[in-house]
């Protein structure tokens, strides 16, 4: 029998799992978030590794969704000095990079320049790309950046002069220096495809460090057999040499891989997920099995990128929010959270702080710590704070519907046991097994990835045979990749029009994703 | 008189975005391109038209082609100058003021940015009243005037001054220099007197933009429930459906985007169909093949929950959008204006009807 091993990191706590072959959960942990991430990690590792009682030899997967990149650009830690190169000039002066990134984000990126380069819209050369001035501006960075991050005019469409930037910037700053290209990481849109060509090359030493460190503590704990992947944004896996490339796409895992594991513990392909931690919940929508797309740009730290993310609201609930009576005799839960202290700061816990899970272990909802701590609380006090904790819910839950009908919810994740189970407009209210750990279970679950673009002329090949060819293609990248041929399925489809270009051409684009192997 | 500065202009660009009626490009690298001139330069003074001299020159400027392009390809920062310049020179007179000609859309932006570079007021006023995808498509040619002569630049240096004998040949002439210089194009047209801006113009439609920003921005935060009711009461708009996106048709045609969005109704619409078709903006709203409404009054998509405009090249299978009519500027209705933007002239077997009288049927 072969084991995976699925790891997902959150504000408050990092959770794993070890599912066998049929999928079944064989153990379940959840251990608080270390300040590091990383020490969590692994102690996560090791206690489900224990509590499964199976032989580390056999666990050949890992996956391993973590918020290690989101904290360092939200708290601006261990970011790389980056320099940027935008080869645009003489056109995108009129607007300089970072404009509109929060004043403290922008000093990852001190020096960049606009240089001449670029593409029209039709491949044509917009601008030669001017090596002289490139070369000035490498040599005045040079010892003062980690980190390259390079953009250009429709780069999307023609990747050459990127190219040889990296080539002569490895000449000048030698083969230690990062290089992010825009090309290989965002789409259409240069300001957004910037932006987190930029956040990227400022997570690459983020990125390697966790990484290698993690690869190395697994074989440490004796899982010498096991592949390791990352989950990355669009809810599939990639390698970990991929993540060392484009750590950026690690970015905003976490709310897809809890939708996708609620999915899978409650089998249900349409409800509401509301995932409950210690500090926040995630409110996000399962449509047809997939998290509901949201139609916004994604900000990441305040950066506008051209990512998609899962539709998903937060609100400042958990299960180590804060519960205050004021002076006016009203009474809030939140937004502030013990957070990971809840196990030491939470009176049932033998604490000093009045949370949520007090509340919900006093009114008999949860048996977690000791009840006798909470034995005096007021009766009424209780009462009030459920009530400001149900209609929390049930707002968020209102917004999230898109139809008045009753839906179903599913609860997931450690704090849910706040959650009471009777909640206006849900038709049930499911606490699938295992509820504590679907983030992890998604994680596991998450399939892999295969990608296809291609221009075409509708002119020369009609409509549906064009998307046929073109799913067959990703189809086949899916399985290269490790999926499983018969599990492969069209996951996303676009066909974009060429304006201006002759012949009714398009940029078709499709993603298949499969079950791994 | 009053000054706009980065608050003003993030509003406005959220106001622009329905008002671009599903086109006009995303006004959102207008809004940089506005932010690093307002930066660089302060903030630009807005005008009410009644404040500006009936002998004034009046600039309007634009971009002209497509704005995926902008996106890609951003401007220098120094087509405004060149084109003042060049109108300057031409017609031997100051420039008193900018003004936006479409207020819908990344259009609503780049006069901002003009008025902040060259340190001239802009005017609260536009020829639209919304976005539309030819430039003859403006309430000044019901007045008679010519958008020539009209001066053109590339964010190469290359620049022209157009002189055609009708609004048509501009639109025709300007397209392939504006394909040649790589697809997007800055323009100042319709140069005009005081006097005629302020016969002809859609007058304080940069503040109802702002506004209507304002609300958009803020519509979670002050109305506690039944946000849809707020956000139709705010914009003074019809609800005319609500449903999922089931297929979206895509063709280009000439320098157009043209499209028909196929919706799967929703809540009350549950059981309903709609349409929409689209030429870069809405043209024609149709709930089980009978039509509701069309152009020129403003058919806007919206996201259910957030209500951010989704515009025709955001349209994607799944999402969940209310379709909300907005009325059109009240001259469009006139013989004339029909003539320029009437369903008829985009193609569509129907006479025109008012939003209000085909949502009353």
């Amino acid at each position: 029998m072969k084991y995976r091993m699925g790891i997902d990191v959150g504000g408050t706590n990092t959770d794993a799992v070890i599912l066998d072959e049929k999928r079944n959960v064989v153990a379940e942990t959840k251990v608080p978030t270390s300040g590091d991430v990383y020490t969590g990690i692994m102690e996560a590792v090791r206690t489900v590794l224990r509590l499964s009682g199976i032989d580390a030899l056999d666990v050949d997967k890992a996956m391993l969704g973590t918020t290690q990149c989101t904290n360092a650009i939200v708290e601006r830690k261990s970011l790389a000095q980056v320099a940027l190169v935008r080869l645009g000039a003489p056109a995108t002066t009129g607007i300089d990079p970072m404009t509109d990134w929060p004043m403290e984000l922008k000093q990852v990126c001190r020096h960049w320049t606009v240089i001449g380069g670029g593409y029209e819209y039709d491949g044509k050369i917009l601008s030669e790309l001017d090596e002289d001035a490139l070369r000035d501006f490498l040599e005045s960075v040079k010892g003062k950046v980690d980190a390259l991050a390079v953009s250009g005019v429709f780069s999307t469409l023609r990747d050459d002069q990127e190219k040889r930037v990296r080539e002569i910037a490895t000449q000048v700053l030698g083969v230690d220096v990062h290089i992010s290209l825009s090309s290989e990481i965002g789409s259409m849109g240069l300001v957004e495809r910037e932006n987190a060509t930029i956040l990227n090359a400022a997570l690459h030493k983020v990125a390697r460090a966790f990484t290698q460190g993690f690869a190395k503590s697994l074989k440490d704990e004796g899982l010498e057999n096991v592949r390791l992947y990352l989950s990355q944004n669009d809810g599939t896996l990639m390698s970990i040499e991929d993540a060392l490339r484009w750590p950026v796409l690690t970015i905003a895992c976490g709310p897809t891989n809890s939708i996708r594991g609620a999915s899978y513990l409650s089998d249900l392909q349409n409800a509401i997920i509301v995932d409950v931690g210690g500090t926040t919940t995630d409110i996000g929508a399962l449509q047809n099995g997939f998290p509901r797309e949201s139609g916004v740009a994604v900000t990441i730290g305040g950066v506008r990128t051209n990512f998609r993310m899962p539709d998903v609201i937060s609100i400042g609930l958990g299960g180590g929010s804060i519960v205050r009576r004021h002076e006016d005799g009203s009474v809030t839960v939140g937004p502030d959270s013990v957070g990971y202290r809840i196990t030491s700061k939470a009176l049932v816990f033998g604490g000093d702080t009045l949370t949520a899970t007090d509340i919900a272990v006093f009114l008999g909802m949860a048996d977690v710590g000791d009840r006798s701590l909470v034995a005096s609380l007021d009766r009424q006090l209780a009462l009030d704070a459920m009530d400001v904790i149900r209609e929390m819910i049930e707002d968020a839950i209102d917004s999230m519907k898109l139809s008045a009908d009753d839906v179903d919810v599913v609860l997931t994740g450690g704090g849910s046991i706040i959650v009471p189970q009777r909640i206006a407009g849900a038709r049930k209210v499911v606490m699938p097994a295992h509820f504590g750990c679907a983030n992890a279970i998604g994680s596991a679950m998450s399939k892999v990835s295969g990608y296809y673009e291609k221009l075409v002329s509708y002119d020369e090949i009609e409509r549906e045979k064009a998307l046929q060819l073109a799913s067959n293609e990703a189809i086949l990248e899916a399985s290269r990749s490790g999926a499983l041929m018969d599990s492969v399925e069209i996951v996303e489809l676009e066909d974009v029009p060429l304006q201006y270009y002759p012949g009714n051409m398009v940029r078709i684009r499709i993603k298949a994703a499969g079950e791994l192997a | 008189m009053r000054k706009i500065g980065e608050r003003e202009i993030d509003d406005i660009a959220l106001g622009a975005a329905l008002l671009g009626a599903g086109g006009g490009g995303d006004p959102y690298i207008g809004r940089l391109i506005a932010l690093n001139a307002v930066k660089d330069c302060g903030p630009v003074t807005l005008m009410d038209p009644d404040e500006v001299p009936d002998d004034a020159f009046i600039v309007p400027i634009a971009m002209m082609g497509a704005p995926t392009v902008l996106c890609e390809k951003a401007i220098n920062g120094g087509e405004y100058r060149t084109l003042a310049k060049m109108v300057e020179s031409y017609f031997g007179r100051k420039i008193f003021a900018f003004m936006p000609i479409e207020a819908g859309g990344v259009n609503s932006m780049l006069p901002i940015a003009a008025a902040a570079r060259l340190g001239l007021p802009l005017v609260d006023v536009d020829g639209m009243g919304r976005a539309f995808p030819e430039l003859q498509m403006v309430t000044f040619t019901i007045g008679g005037m010519s958008a020539t002569p009209m001066a053109l630049t590339d964010e190469k240096g290359n620049s022209c001054i157009f002189n055609t004998i009708t609004n048509k040949w501009t639109e025709e002439l300007a397209r392939s220099v504006t394909m040649s210089c790589g697809g997007s194009v800055s323009v100042c047209l319709y140069t005009m007197s005081g006097k005629e801006m302020k016969t002809y113009g859609v007058r304080n439609i940069v503040t109802r933009s702002e506004v209507l920003g304002r609300a958009l921005r803020t519509i979670k935060e002050t109305s506690q429930d039944s946000t849809e009711e707020r956000f139709l009461e705010i914009t003074n708009g019809l609800r005319l459906f609500k449903g999922k996106i089931v297929d979206v048709k895509r063709e280009v045609r000439g320098a157009f985007n043209f499209g028909t969005v196929v919706l799967e109704g929703i809540g009350d619409d549950k059981g309903h169909r709609a349409a929409v078709e689209f030429q870069n903006e809405n043209l024609c709203a149709m709930v089980d093949s009978r039509i509701i409404a069309t152009v020129p009054d403003l058919i806007c998509l919206v996201d259910c929950n957030s209500f951010t405009p989704v515009p025709t090249d955001a349209l994607r299978y799944g999402k969940r959008v209310l379709v909300v009519g907005l009325k059109c500027f009240e001259r469009w209705r006139t013989e004339e204006g029909l003539a320029l933007v009437g369903p008829r002239y985009f193609g569509l077997d129907t006479d025109y009807i008012p939003l209000e009288e085909r949502c009353r049927t």
